[in-house]
């Protein structure tokens, strides 16, 4: 394939992996050009974390998010999808080794708890990012993927029909 | 949310003509909403539509065509699904799933240079 991204930082851009490894488990790879002690602090000081956990294309705005990154400390964040209802998203780091391994729970809603890993390994400046999810039970990964896929539709469904709308159009005009 | 449509766009790849001939009828629409919510036989639909069953079985078959709609035949009756296969369902949510990272790590990136060239300026006195 021979798509060239519009970004300014093509040159430097990576691949990014999402695998389901097993029943229970979701890995996403990514190879951050920074060392690991840049991308740990990006993944564990509000301030930074907030400027890329919600992309601007997500339609998402961070509302708050509050970080207290030792183990046993817990970490809440808001969003707000066009100024709905706010949403909450909360868990317990189980985990924190500086610069290496970060570990912590998800416990909002009720996807079954998953468990997440993220690992920082560092190679000549740059810095493999790892992040793993573990689910309690193959059940409940199912039910997320499922959620996810169905939740998805209508709004997909609107969207293909303005799209529908809009070539009708462009033909019409032809 | 963008991003899926763009996805969308990218991997439903040649079915995405069949498809926007589907979905430019209302009817059609309406048919698929109603089978998001729960499987139903031609002459359910018939019924709901308020039209003949020959009239809802040339929607369907659009629909089917499309791959938007499996029908299986039970006895007398046809019933009608949604027609995204549970491992294509899969495919494409990780699918998702991945670019929703790869957007979150576009940014990361950024966050990252701009620590990388603070530091560089800053030098790295100071540092534990």
């Amino acid at each position: 394939m021979d798509v060239r991204r519009e970004s300014e930082h093509t040159a430097t851009k990576n691949r990014t992996t999402a695998d389901r490894k097993s029943e229970r488990e979701l890995v996403v790879t990514r190879v951050i050009n920074g060392p690991a002690r840049i991308v740990f602090e990006a993944f564990t000081k509000p301030e930074l974390f907030k400027r890329w956990w919600v992309p601007k294309s997500f339609g998402l705005s961070l509302l708050s998010c509050e970080l207290d990154v030792r183990a046993g400390g817990t970490y809440q964040l808001m969003f707000s999808h066009n100024g709905s209802e706010p949403m909450a998203f909360f868990g317990r780091y189980i985990e924190v080794t500086r610069h290496s391994r970060l570990v912590w729970t998800n416990e909002e809603g009720d996807d079954g708890g998953a468990v997440t890993t993220a690992t920082f390994e560092e190679k000549g400046g740059k810095t493999l990012l790892v992040m793993h999810d573990l689910y309690p039970s193959k059940e409940a990964l199912d039910a997320a993927i499922a959620s996810g896929a169905t939740s998805g539709m209508p709004e997909t469904l609107e969207q293909l029909d303005e799209l529908v709308v809009s070539l009708g159009a462009s033909v019409g005009r032809s | 949310m963008r991003y899926i449509l763009n996805h969308m766009v990218q991997y439903t790849g040649t079915r995405l003509d069949a498809s926007f001939a589907a979905l430019s009828d209302a009817t059609r629409r309406g048919v698929l909403e109603q089978l998001g919510r729960a499987d139903a036989s031609i002459t359910d639909l018939a019924v709901k539509f308020d039209m003949t069953l020959t009239g809802m079985k040339k929607h369907v078959g659009v629909l089917e065509q499309a791959g938007l709609v499996t029908t299986e035949k039970v006895g007398r009756v046809r019933t009608c699904k949604l027609g995204t296969r549970r491992l294509e369902e899969e495919t494409a949510w990780l699918e998702r799933y991945r670019q929703l990272w790869d957007a979150r790590f576009d940014e990361l990136d950024t966050v990252v240079e701009e620590l990388k060239r603070k530091e560089k300026v800053h030098g790295r006195k100071k540092r534990k």
